[in-house]
C-alpha cells in the first residue's frame, strides 16, 4: 500500500510557554522549540505498522519552509521511505484551504492508496484532511482512532466521537483520513537514527513544479485571514484563597460544608 | 614388602586388569571434558571483545582477596562459612585428588615434592579437610531441603526449583570424600590386621573413623572395599569434572577466570563497543545487545559463573517491591539460554541461530525497572556484572525505537531543553533568586570567571522543592570562602540516567556540550550536591578538572576549622544517614558524610541495618523518576520504614533525587509527623554559626 | 440581510444543546437575520427534533431519509450540497462530526471555512471578524473573512450561550424531496460504547478530579483518600486517561463523560476548553494550580495556588477530625 503522511512542524506546546507579542503580530518565537505535530507523529507510526504488515511504502510531505526539513527527517528516521518538502515563498500566508490545495497538487503526482494527516495540529483548526479528501473527492473520515485493512479496496476505522465511544465504519480506498491520538504507540526516534538520515536528499517541490497558480495559494488567495494575536480581558474569576495551607483547608472545609461537597 | 591389599594398579577381575579402568576413566573423562569446555568457548569467542587484560597485578590482588581469601562470602555468614569450609577443603585436596588418579596406574605414586615433611603436614591437613568438607556438605544438604533459605526459591514463572540440582552435586561432594576416605581406611584396617605397620591416620579424621569400623572386616571384604572405593572415586571425579560445566557449578572452573578479569573501576558504564572510539560511533550498524553475540565474551562468561545464590537478588531493591527484575535470573536465563543454542548434543550439532532477546528470555519491563544502583554486583561473590548489561540491552531497545512512552517525553525534553521536564534554559537560574543571605551566586563567563564551579544539575535548578538544596550549597560554599560560580543557562543535564538508559548519542552530544562549556570557564575543580552529576562528571566525562561532592568539601572545610556548626536543637530529633548508591556503593565515599553529621554538636545519629555498601536504593533518580514499573511497593516506602525500624525520626541523605523519593513515600506510607527528610547541606546549612 | 443556516444535531429524538447556542451565534452574526434550522434524520426522532427546534427558529427544514438515519457527514453534505443555497453562512457546532462535515463541506461550496470560533463580531458588510485560539488555548487571534458569497462557520460548545426563549414557533418545512439519492463511499457500521468502568462518575455529587498536576500515577491514592472522606468520586482530565493511569470512563471532558455534579474539585487541571466542556449544570467549583496563570481559575468558583499533592492529605485530614 502507498501511504502518504502530512506532517507539520510546530511549537512544542508542551515545553513552551507561549505568549504573545506586545504587537500582536505573533508569539513570541525566540524561546521556541519546535517538533513535528504530536498528531502527525501518530500518524506516521500507524502508516508504518500497516505497511509492515501489508508492505508498500511510506512517504512524510509537510508543507513548510527549510527548517521543515527536520521534521521530515525525523520521522524517516522513524522509518518513513520518502520525504518531500513543499516550499515556496507564494505559499506564504496559506490558509486551510491554500494548505490543502497545495498537498492536492503533489498528491496527485503520485499514486497513493492512503492519506493520512494528523487531526489537528498547532492552530486547532482540524481542517486540512477534510479539505482535503473534498478537493481530491476522495472518502475521508476524521478523529480516527482504529484502522484495520479488510483488503486492497476497503478499510474498516474506528472514529472517537463524544462519551468515550467509537463508531465504526467501512471506507473504500483510495481515502484520506486524519488520525486521532492515541491510536498507537509510536517508536522512540533517538539521535542516532536522525543521524542515519542526515544525508538522504529530501526533495523540494515549489509553486512551478507543482503547477500550482501563485495567486490561488498564499495570503494572496487566502480567504481566511489572522488579523492579530491578542491577550483577551481576563473577567472576574475564582476568588483566590490567601494563607498557609491550614488556613486554606479550613476554609475550604467551611464551603464544602456550606455546598453540599461532604458526605 | 607385600602391600596389605592389592592396588587397583595391580588388580584383577577374573582376567582383566582393572588397570584398563585406571587408564579408560581419565581418558574418557578429559576427552568429554575437553569437547564440552570446547563448545562452551564457542559462543565466547563469537561475542563481543572485551578490554580485561589491563592493570594485572590489580587483578591478581582480587583474585587474591575475591577468589581465593572469599572476602565477599561471610555477608551471608552461614552460607559463607559453610563455603569456606567446601572451598577450601577442595583446594587442599586437589593434590591428592590428583595423586588418586595416576595411582590407578602407578601403585605407590606420590606428588613431587609431598614425601617427607611437608608430605606428612599435607596428609594430616587432607584428612581433616575431607571430614569438614563432609560435615559441611551435611549441613547444606540439611540447610537446602529442610530450612530453605528464601533467596534460593524460584518464583513459578522462571521455571521450576533448583534444589535437586543443588543436592545432587552436594551428594557427589560427599561420594568423592566418602570413597577417598574408604579408600585410605580400608588399606590402613588391613596394615593393622596383618600386624603391618600401618599408615598414621589423623585422629577423628574420617579416613580414622572408617579404619576404625573396619577393624573387624574381613580380609576380602577390605579389598573389594579398597578397589570399589578407588573406582568409585575416579568414576565420580570424572563424572563431577564434566559435570561443572553443564550447570551452576561450572563456576568451580571459571570462578577464578571470572574475578580476574571483574571489572576493577566502578560508576562508569562500558563504551558502546570495546575498541571502537566516541567519534567512531556513527558508523556501527547496531547500538547495543539484541541478540546473545552481542554481549561481551566476558559478560557470556558471568552467565557461565553465576552460581545461583540469590544473593544478588536479595538486595536488588527492583526485586524486593516485586517489579519484574531478578538479577540472578538474568543470569541463570542467560546461561540456559546459551547452552541451549550451543548445544552438546548430538555431538557436531550446529548451532542455533540467535534470537532477539526482549521478547524471548527477557522482558522490556524487567531492563527498564532496574536503578542501576550497584547492590547486585557489590554482593556477587565471583565478580559477576548487571549493570553494563542492563545499559547494553537498553541501548538495544533504543536503537531499535522500542522505548516506552513515559520515557519519551523526558528524552526528547532533554534533547530540546537539556532537562527532562522541557523547562526554558533560562529558568535554570530561578533558584538563585531567593538567595537572601547577602550574596549573589556568580554566573561563569570571560569576564566573570572563579576557581569553582559549583554544577547544579536539573533537579536541583528546576524543581522547587529541590532548589533549597542549590540554595543550601551555595549558601555553605559562600560561608566557606569558596571563590566559586555556576554555568546558569549553559548548563545541561548530565546525562547520567541518559546514558544508563541507553540512550548513547544523546548522551554524547550532552557531554559535549558540558565539556566545553566547563573548559571554557576555565575553573580548576568541581564540586556538586547531586551525586549524578558527580558520578557523570568523574566517570562518565573525561578531561575534565577534579570533581568532588559537597560532602567531601565539607569533611575537609570543617576539619581544617573554616567552617563552624553550632549545636543541634535539644528537640527529639533522631538522624539516620541514607547512603546514595552513586556516593556510596559506586564511589566508595561513606564516610565523609557522616563525618559531617557528628561535626554538628549533640547530633543524634543510629544506623540502619542496611546501611553503606548495603544501602537500599531509594527507588532512583533522573529518567528513573518517570518510567512507570510495575510494582507492589515502592523502594522509598521500604526504605523510610527502615529508618523508623532503626530507632530515627528524620533521614538525612546527600542526593536531591534520594530526598524527593523519601519525601513522597513519607506521604504515601502516611508517616508525616513520624518522618521528616532533608538533605545533608540544607541540615548544615541550618548550623552554621 | 445574510441568511444564515443552523444544522442541528440531535440523538433519540432530543435535539443538541448546541441548537439553543447556534441561535444566540445566528444573532451575533446579524441580529436582524432569522436564521433556518436544517435537521437531517429518518422517522419519529427527527419529527421530534423538529418540532421541538420549531420553538426556537423561524424555519427548520426537515430531511428525511433512511440512509441518514444515523449522520454520516458524507451524505449529510451532499444532502446540503442540493439544499443550502450558494450564499448562505452555514453554522455547525464544532463537535466530532462537525469536524467531519465542515471542512469538506466549505471546499465543495468554494466557501471560507472557520474552525472553533469562540466569539464574533457583528458583520461588517459582509466582512466577518471572529475569535479563535491556537497552540492549545494559549494564544487567542482575531480572524476574518469575506462572507459575500456565503460561510461554513464552526461554533465551539457553550462559547454562545443558549437562547432559552423558545419565542420563534418557526414553521416545519419538509426538504426531503429535494435530496434524491444518497450513496456514499463511507458506511457506518455501529457505535461501539466506551466500557463502562467500576464507577460511573455521572451518578455522583461531588468529584474529585484531578490532572496533570497529580504528576505520578501513585499520588492517585492521595485524590481517593480525599474522596473517601468526602463522601465522593475520583475523576480525571484527559492526560491521565492517555497514560493508562486511570479508565476512560473516569474521563470529564468533550471526549469523555459529561457530568452536571453539585461540586467539583479541580486539582491540578489546566483548564482546558475540551475538558470544561464536560461540565455541565455550572457546579461549585474549587480550583488548586500550582500555575497562578492556569485558565481554570478563569472558570472556578474558588482558586487556590498550591502543590496539589501537599493539598489533598492536608484536607483530607482535617475532614477526618
Amino acid at each position: 500500500m502507498e501511504i502518504l503522511v502530512c506532517v507539520k512542524r510546530v511549537p512544542d506546546t508542551a515545553e513552551n510557554e507561549i505568549e504573545v507579542k506586545g504587537d500582536g503580530s505573533d508569539i513570541e518565537r525566540d524561546d521556541l522549540v519546535y517538533s513535528v505535530n504530536e498528531w502527525d507523529n501518530y500518524a506516521v507510526e500507524e502508516a508504518l505498522q500497516i505497511r509492515d504488515k501489508v508492505g508498500g511504502a511510506v512517504t512524510v510531505v509537510s508543507v513548510g519552509d527549510d527548517e521543515s526539513e527536520e521534521v521530515l527527517r525525523r520521522e524517516m528516521a522513524m522509518g518513513a521511505d520518502k520525504g518531500v518538502l513543499l516550499s515556496d515563498d507564494a505559499f506564504e500566508g496559506s490558509d486551510g484551504a491554500g494548505v490543502a490545495a497545495i498537498l492536492k497538487a503533489e498528491i496527485e503526482k503520485g499514486k497513493y492508496d492512503l492519506i493520512l494527516t494528523g487531526a489537528q495540529a498547532d492552530d486547532g483548526a482540524a481542517q486540512v484532511g477534510g479539505m482535503l479528501a473534498a478537493m481530491l473527492d476522495l472518502p475521508f473520515a476524521s478523529l480516527v482512532n482504529a484502522i484495520e485493512v479488510i483488503d486492497g479496496n476497503t478499510l474498516k476505522v474506528g472514529r472517537e466521537i463524544e462519551g468515550g465511544n467509537q463508531e465504526m465504519n467501512e471506507i473504500s480506498l483510495p481515502c484520506v483520513l486524519s488520525i486521532q491520538t492515541g491510536i498507537n504507540e509510536p517508536r522512540y526516534v533517538g539521535i542516532r537514527g536522525i543521524r542515519k538520515v542526515a544525508s538522504v536528499e529530501i526533495p523540494v517541490h515549489g509553486a512551478s513544479q507543482l503547477g500550482i497558480e501563485p495567486a490561488s495559494v498564499g495570503a494572496a488567495g487566502a480567504k481566511v485571514r489572522r488579523l492579530d494575536y491578542f491577550v483577551p480581558e481576563l473577567g472576574e474569576g475564582a476568588e483566590m484563597l490567601e494563607g498557609d495551607m491550614d488556613e486554606i483547608c479550613d476554609k475550604v472545609l467551611e464551603l464544602l460544608k456550606a455546598k453540599g461537597g461532604l458526605k | 614388602m607385600q602391600p596389605a591389599l592389592i592396588a587397583p594398579a595391580n588388580y584383577t577381575v577374573g582376567v582383566v586388569p582393572t588397570i584398563i579402568l585406571s587408564l579408560l576413566i581419565p581418558v574418557a573423562g578429559v576427552a568429554a571434558f575437553a569437547y564440552i569446555i570446547a563448545i562452551r568457548l564457542a559462543p565466547l569467542v563469537k561475542a563481543n571483545p572485551d578490554m580485561r587484560w589491563d592493570k594485572i597485578p590489580q587483578r591478581l590482588f582480587s583474585v587474591a582477596k575475591i577468589w581465593l581469601a572469599q572476602w565477599r562470602h561471610p555477608r551471608y555468614r552461614l552460607a559463607g562459612v559453610l563455603h569456606i569450609l567446601i572451598f577450601a577443603g577442595f583446594l587442599i585436596l586437589s593434590v591428592r585428588s590428583i595423586e588418586m588418579v595416576v595411582l590407578g596406574l602407578a601403585p605407590n605414586f606420590v606428588m613431587p615434592g609431598f614425601g617427607g615433611l611437608l608430605g606428612t603436614i599435607y596428609r594430616l591437613l587432607q584428612s581433616y579437610a575431607a571430614t569438614w568438607v563432609l560435615g559441611a556438605v551435611i549441613v547444606a544438604v540439611v540447610r537446602r531441603t529442610v530450612f530453605k533459605p528464601e533467596r534460593y526459591r524460584v518464583p513459578a514463572r522462571y521455571g521450576k526449583d533448583h534444589t535437586a540440582e543443588a543436592v545432587f552435586v552436594l551428594g557427589l561432594i560427599a561420594i568423592l570424600m566418602v570413597t577417598e576416605s574408604l579408600f585410605e581406611a580400608s588399606l590402613t584396617a588391613a596394615e593393622a590386621q596383618q600386624g603391618m605397620h600401618g599408615q598414621w591416620l589423623a585422629p577423628l579424621s574420617l579416613a580414622w573413623m572408617f579404619k576404625t569400623m573396619l577393624l573387624e572386616t574381613s580380609g576380602a571384604a577390605l579389598q573389594k572395599i579398597h578397589i570399589i572405593a578407588y573406582y568409585l572415586h575416579d568414576l565420580t571425579f570424572f563424572f563431577f569434572l564434566c559435570f561443572l560445566p553443564l550447570g551452576k557449578h561450572f563456576h568451580v572452573i571459571s570462578s577464578i577466570f571470572n574475578v580476574f578479569f571483574m571489572r576493577l573501576r566502578r560508576g562508569n558504564i562500558k563504551p558502546v563497543k570495546h575498541g571502537v572510539s566516541d567519534e567512531q560511533l556513527d558508523d556501527l550498524e547496531s547500538f547495543g545487545v539484541k541478540k546473545l553475540e552481542d554481549f561481551t565474551w566476558k559478560h557470556i562468561l558471568d552467565f557461565y559463573t553465576c552460581v545461583d545464590c540469590g544473593r544478588c537478588s536479595d538486595n536488588c531493591p527492583a526485586n524486593a517491591v516485586g517489579r519484574p527484575l531478578s538479577p540472578r535470573f538474568i543470569s541463570i536465563k542467560g546461561r540456559d539460554y546459551t547452552y541451549r543454542n550451543y548445544p552438546l548434543y548430538p555431538i557436531g550439532a550446529a548451532f542455533a541461530k540467535s534470537d532477539d532477546l526482549i521478547g524471548t528470555i527477557y522482558s522490556e519491563d524487567e531492563i527498564w525497572s532496574c536503578t542501576t544502583c550497584g547492590a547486585c554486583e557489590q554482593e556477587c561473590p565471583v565478580g559477576i556484572e548487571y549493570i553494563d548489561k542492563i545499559v547494553d540491552l537498553r541501548r538495544g531497545m533504543v536503537d531499535e525505537g522500542n522505548v516506552p512512552q513515559s520515557l519519551q517525553k523526558p528524552l526528547g525534553a532533554l534533547e530540546k531543553r537539556g532537562n527532562p521536564w522541557g523547562k526554558l534554559e533560562k529558568k535554570r537560574l530561578e533558584w538563585t533568586k531567593e538567595l537572601n543571605n547577602g550574596f549573589e551566586v556568580n554566573v561563569l563567563s570571560q569576564k566573570n570567571p572563579a576557581d569553582t564551579l559549583y554544577f547544579v544539575d536539573s533537579i536541583t535548578s528546576y524543581d522547587d522543592r529541590m532548589q533549597a538544596i542549590g540554595r543550601a550549597t551555595a549558601t555553605l560554599l559562600h560561608r566557606s570562602g569558596c571563590d566559586f560560580g555556576i554555568l546558569g543557562k549553559d548548563e545541561k543535564d548530565s546525562g547520567h540516567e541518559v546514558r544508563r538508559f541507553g540512550e548513547e548519542m544523546l548522551f554524547q552530544a550532552i557531554k559535549d556540550h558540558n565539556s566545553a562549556a566547563i573548559l571554557a570557564s576555565g575553573v580548576k575543580r568541581i564540586v556538586t550536591a547531586d551525586p549524578h552529576a558527580f558520578n557523570a562528571l568523574k566517570n562518565d566525562y573525561d578531561g575534565l578538572p577534579p570533581v568532588e561532592h559537597i560532602a567531601q568539601f565539607l569533611a575537609r572545610t570543617i576539619r581544617d576549622g573554616r567552617l563552624a556548626l553550632k549545636p543541634a536543637e535539644a528537640d527529639d530529633s533522631v538522624y539516620t544517614y541514607h547512603d546514595p548508591c552513586y556516593l556510596g556503593r559506586h564511589n566508595a565515599l561513606y564516610d565523609e558524610p557522616r563525618q559531617v553529621l557528628d561535626a554538628i554538636p549533640g547530633m543524634r545519629r543510629v544506623e540502619m541495618e542496611r546501611c553503606r555498601d548495603r544501602s537500599f536504593c531509594c527507588g532512583g533518580g533522573g529518567l528513573m523518576l518517570f518510567y512507570e514499573p510495575e510494582e507492589e511497593t515502592r523502594m522509598g516506602v521500604l526504605r523510610v520504614e527502615m529508618a523508623a525500624k532503626a530507632g530515627a525520626n528524620v533521614i538525612v541523605t546527600a542526593c536531591p533525587f534520594c530526598l524527593v523519593n523519601m519525601e513522597d513515600a513519607i506521604k504515601v506510607a502516611g508517616m508525616e509527623g513520624k518522618m521528616a527528610a532533608i538533605d545533608l547541606a540544607e541540615l548544615v546549612a541550618r548550623h552554621v554559626a | 440581510m445574510a441568511q444564515i443556516f443552523a444544522y442541528i444535531r440531535h440523538k433519540d429524538g432530543v435535539a443538541d444543546d448546541s441548537a439553543l447556542e447556534l441561535v444566540n451565534a445566528a444573532k451575533q452574526i446579524d441580529s436582524g437575520a432569522a436564521a433556518t434550522a436544517v435537521v437531517t434524520g429518518s422517522g419519529a426522532e427527527l419529527e421530534a427534533v423538529c418540532s421541538q427546534v420549531a420553538a426556537s427558529y423561524a424555519q427548520v427544514w426537515k430531511v428525511d431519509h433512511a440512509a441518514l438515519a444515523y449522520p454520516n457527514a458524507e451524505l449529510v453534505r451532499k444532502a446540503l450540497l442540493k439544499l443550502l443555497p450558494a450564499t448562505g453562512i452555514l453554522l455547525v457546532a464544532h463537535d466530532t462530526f462537525g469536524m467531519d462535515l465542515s471542512p469538506g463541506l466549505a471546499v465543495k461550496m468554494n466557501l471560507p471555512f472557520v474552525s472553533d470560533v469562540i466569539a464574533m463580531d457583528s458583520l461588517d458588510g459582509t466582512a466577518l471578524k471572529l475569535v479563535r485560539q491556537e497552540y492549545g488555548g494559549m494564544a487567542h487571534t482575531h480572524v476574518t473573512c469575506d462572507t459575500a458569497a456565503g460561510a461554513v462557520i464552526n461554533t465551539r460548545a457553550g462559547a454562545f450561550a443558549p437562547d432559552e426563549s423558545k419565542a420563534a414557533a418557526g414553521q416545519v418545512v419538509d426538504k426531503s424531496g429535494a435530496v434524491g439519492d444518497l450513496a456514499a463511499t463511507r458506511a457506518f457500521l455501529e457505535v461501539v460504547a466506551a466500557e463502562a468502568g467500576d464507577v460511573d462518575i455521572t451518578k455522583s455529587d461531588v468529584l474529585v478530579s484531578i490532572g496533570r498536576g497529580i504528576e505520578d500515577q501513585e499520588n492517585i491514592e492521595l485524590a481517593e483518600e480525599l474522596a473517601q472522606a468526602m463522601g465522593a468520586v475520583v475523576s480525571c482530565s484527559r492526560p491521565i486517561v492517555d497514560a493508562k493511569w486511570l479508565e476512560k470512563a473516569r474521563q470529564v471532558g468533550t471526549s469523555g463523560q459529561t457530568v452536571k455534579p453539585k461540586v467539583y474539585m479541580a486539582l491540578g487541571i489546566s483548564g482546558s476548553f475540551q475538558h470544561l466542556g464536560g461540565i455541565k449544570g455550572n457546579p461549585f467549583m474549587i480550583a488548586v494550580n500550582k500555575n497562578p496563570k492556569a485558565p481554570i481559575f478563569q472558570v472556578a468558583d474558588v482558586g487556590i495556588v498550591a502543590d496539589i499533592l501537599e493539598f489533598m492529605p492536608e484536607l483530607t485530614e482535617k475532614i477526618a477530625k
